[in-house]
C-alpha cells in the first residue's frame, strides 16, 4: 500500500532578486499502484516539482504539504525520504568519482533496508539487475556517473530502482536523450516495477513518446507551476496532436 | 598579422617568467625574502635556516629493493652532469647539488620491462629534524625499458634533495614517491624529468606528514612524441604546510602533459599549495596539455592556494586547458547518495574515499595501493572523530 499526496504544493528558489516562486499550488494524489505522468513545456516547474518532493536544498518550500502514506515527507530530510520508500530518477545523474557501482548499491541497499543485504543473493541481484538493463557485470566497477553515456546513465537509474525497491519512483525526464532501443529497454524496467503490488509512479516527461511503453492511468497538464488538466490516457494522445499551445496561450 | 599573434610573437625566445632559468650557480638562486613570486606562498621562517645551505655529512637511511636488472650505484655530481640530468631551478636544488657530495645513480638498463608488481623501491629514513640532510639523485631509464620506481620518505630531518629521471626513447615509467614524514620533518624537494622521444611517464607525489613539504615536479622533452602524466594527492592536518609546484614545459612538438592533482584539507592552519605552470614554447606545435587541482577544505581554519598559470607562445595545438576548485563538498554529490537513503555523513564519508580512490587508482602501483588507502584512512578517522 502507498498513496502519495501532494497539497497545495508552493515552492520558491533563492535568485539574485531574491526569491522566484515555481511552483504555485501544486495538488495531486498518487493512489495505491497509479501511474500518473505529468507532461508540460520547458520551464513549466516539472523538475522543481520531483527535486521538491526528494528535498533538493535549492528549493524553499513556502506553502502545502507532501504526504507520504500519512506522513509528512517535508518534515524529513532527504535520506530520511529515501528510506521512507521515495525514490527519484534523475535526468542528469550526478558522478561520483572513485565510488565504485558496487559499492554505491550495496551502501544504498544497506541504508534502505536497515541491515546489509546478504552477499550470496545480493552479488547474482545486482547482475539480474544490470544485465535486465543490458548493462554488463563489468558496469560495477565504474565509478559512479563517471564517462557513463547519456543511455548508460539513464539505465543505472532504473536498475537502482528495481533493487531499491520504493513505495513511490518519480522518474524526472527518464526518456530525454534515449534513442528507442534504449526507451524500450527503460521502459520495460519501470514496467517490471509497477508490476508489483502497490507501486506508485509519477512519471515527468515533456514527450508522449515514453507513453507509448509505459501507460499512465492519469495524465496531468503541468503549465507555470501548477496542474492546468487532469485526465486519463487519452490526454497524452490530445497532446501529442495539439501540443501545450492552448495551455500556454491561456495564460497570456 | 593579428593583435593576438603581434603579441605572441613578442615573447618568442624569452624565458619563461614563472620559471627562472636553470642553473648551477648558487648566485642565480639568492636567498629568498619571502615575496618573490616562487617563494611568496612558502613560510621561509619553518625551513629552520635549511636555505642558509650549511654543510652536513648527515644521511637519510637507504633501504632498497632492485628487482633484476636494475642497479644502484654512487656517481660524483660531475658525473650526474655528463649523464644529462637537469639544472638546478631553484635555491634547494642548487644547494642540495653543490653539497651532497655526489649523486645516487639508479639506473633501469635499455629493454629491461619490470611488471607493476616488481617496483623499484628506494626507502629514505630521516633520524631528526635536527639533521640538515643534502639530497641528489638520479634516475636513469633507458630506452623502451618498463619501470615503476617508489620513493617512500619517513622519519624526520630537515632535507633539501634534487632528484633527475631521465626517461629513454620508448620507454614506460611509473615514478611515485610518498611523503610519510614524522610531523616536525621539512622537506624541499625538486624532480625534474627529462621525457624521451615517444616515452611515457607518469609522476605521482603523495604527501601526508612534515611539517612543511614543497615539491616541484618538473617535466621536458628530449623529442616529440612524449607524454607526461603529474599526480598528486595530499592531505594537510592542523599547521602543515604542503606546497606542490608543477611545470610542465612543452619544449617539443606532438607532446603531451596532463596534470591532476588532489587534495584535503583538515585542521587550523591547514595550507596547501598548488602551482600549475604550463609553457608552450614557439616549437611545440600540436601539444595537448590539461591540468587540474581540485581541493576539499573539510574544516574552518584551513587554506587552499591553487594557481594555474598558462604561458602560451604558439596557438597551433591540440588543447590546453585548466581547472582548479577548493571546495567544501559538493551539494548535488551529497544529494545524489542522500536520495538514494545513504545518511549525510555516511554521504561524506563515501565522497571523501572516493576522491583518494580515484587517484590512488590511476597512480597505478598496485604494492603500495593498499599503504596509501590505509594512510587515507587513518587521516579520515581523525576527521570523524573531529566532527560530527
Amino acid at each position: 500500500m502507498s498513496t502519495l499526496e501532494v497539497k497545495d504544493l508552493q515552492v520558491s528558489v533563492r535568485t539574485e532578486d531574491g526569491p522566484k516562486e515555481i511552483l504555485k499550488g501544486v495538488t495531486l494524489t498518487i493512489g495505491d499502484g497509479e501511474t500518473h505522468a505529468i507532461m508540460g513545456p520547458n520551464g513549466s516547474g516539472k523538475s522543481t516539482l520531483a527535486y521538491s518532493i526528494a528535498g533538493h536544498p535549492k528549493y524553499d518550500i513556502t506553502g502545502g504539504s507532501v504526504l507520504l502514506d500519512g506522513e509528512d515527507v517535508l518534515d524529513m530530510s532527504v535520506d530520511e525520504r529515501a528510506r521512507a520508500g521515495l525514490f527519484l530518477a534523475m535526468q542528469y545523474p550526478v558522478e561520483v568519482p572513485g565510488v565504485s557501482v558496487a559499492n554505491f548499491l550495496r551502501t544504498a541497499k544497506t541504508a534502505i533496508d536497515g541491515e546489509a543485504p546478504k552477499l550470496r543473493t545480493w552479488v547474482k541481484d545486482v547482475n539480474t539487475a544490470l544485465g535486465n538493463l543490458d548493462l554488463d557485470p563489468t558496469f560495477s566497477q565504474r565509478s559512479v556517473n563517471e564517462g557513463f553515456s547519456g543511455g548508460e546513465k539513464k539505465r543505472h537509474e532504473i536498475a537502482q530502482l528495481e533493487l531499491l525497491d520504493p513505495k513511490v519512483a518519480i522518474l524526472d525526464e527518464t526518456d530525454s536523450g534515449l534513442d528507442i532501443d534504449a526507451l524500450k529497454v527503460v521502459s520495460e524496467g519501470v514496467n517490471r516495477f509497477r508490476a508489483k503490488d502497490g507501486k506508485g509512479v509519477l512519471l515527468i516527461t515533456h514527450y508522449t513518446r515514453i507513453l507509448r511503453y509505459i501507460q499512465p492511468d492519469f495524465v496531468h497538464v503541468f503549465v507555470a507551476g501548477r496542474v492546468a488538466e487532469s485526465g486519463g490516457a487519452e490526454l497524452a494522445e490530445e497532446l501529442e496532436a495539439n501540443g501545450y499551445d492552448k495551455y500556454v496561450s491561456a495564460l497570456r | 598579422m593579428t593583435a593576438v599573434a603581434d603579441a605572441l610573437e613578442t615573447v618568442t625566445g624569452i624565458e619563461s617568467h614563472l620559471n627562472p632559468p636553470p642553473s648551477y650557480d648558487l648566485a642565480d638562486h639568492p636567498v629568498p625574502h619571502g615575496r618573490e613570486e616562487i617563494w611568496r606562498f612558502t613560510p621561509l621562517k619553518r625551513l629552520r635556516g635549511l636555505l642558509d645551505g650549511e654543510a652536513s655529512d648527515a644521511r637519510l637511511t637507504w633501504t632498497t629493493e632492485l628487482p633484476e636488472g636494475v642497479t644502484l650505484r654512487e656517481i660524483s655530481a660531475a658525473e650526474a652532469r655528463e649523464l644529462g640530468e637537469l639544472a638546478p631551478n631553484d635555491r634547494p636544488s642548487a644547494l642540495a647539488v653543490q653539497n651532497a657530495g655526489g649523486a645516487v645513480l639508479v639506473d633501469v638498463a635499455s629493454e629491461v620491462e619490470l611488471s607493476d608488481d616488481q617496483p623499484v623501491v628506494l626507502r629514505l629514513h630521516g633520524e631528526s629534524a635536527d639533521d640538515v640532510v643534502w639530497g641528489h639523485l638520479v634516475l636513469r631509464v633507458g630506452a623502451f625499458a618498463k619501470a615503476t620506481i617508489v620513493v617512500v620518505h619517513t622519519g624526520s630531518a630537515r632535507y633539501a634533495a634534487t632528484t633527475s629521471v631521465l626517461v629513454g626513447d620508448g620507454a614506460q615509467v611509473n615514478v611515485l614517491t610518498l611523503q610519510d614524514w614524522d610531523d616536525d620533518a621539512v622537506h624541499l624537494g625538486r624532480d625534474a624529468i627529462k621525457v624521451g622521444r615517444d616515452a611515457s611517464v607518469r609522476h605521482t607525489a603523495v604527501s601526508f606528514g612534515g611539517d612543511v613539504v614543497r615539491l616541484h615536479a618538473n617535466v621536458e622533452y628530449a623529442a616529440p612524441g612524449g607524454e607526461a602524466e603529474l599526480l598528486g594527492l595530499y592531505f594537510a592536518d592542523a599547521g602543515q604546510h604542503l606546497e606542490h609546484r608543477l611545470f610542465a614545459d612543452h619544449n617539443q612538438p606532438k607532446t603531451k602533459s596532463n596534470v591532476s592533482y588532489k587534495g584535503a584539507l583538515q585542521g587550523q592552519g591547514a595550507h596547501t599549495v598548488w602551482i600549475g605552470n604550463v609553457l608552450i614554447r614557439k616549437v611545440a606545435e600540436g601539444i595537448e596539455t590539461y591540468e587540474e587541482n581540485r581541493n576539499l577544505v573539510l574544516t574552518d581554519g584551513c587554506q587552499a592556494d591553487s594557481v594555474p598559470n598558462l604561458e602560451i607562445e604558439t596557438g597551433e595545438i591540440e588543447g590546453a586547458g585548466h581547472a582548479s576548485t577548493t571546495a567544501r563538498f559538493d551539494d548535488e554529490q551529497l544529494f545524489y547518495l542522500r536520495s538514494r537513503g545513504v545518511s549525510e555523513s555516511e554521504a561524506r564519508q563515501l565522497v571523501l574515499h572516493g576522491f583518494f580512490a580515484d587517484l590512488i587508482r590511476k597512480a597505478g602501483v598496485p604494492s603500495i595501493a593498499d599503504q596509501l588507502t590505509q594512510t587515507v584512512e587513518a587521516e579520515l578517522a581523525k576527521n570523524m572523530l573531529g566532527s560530527d
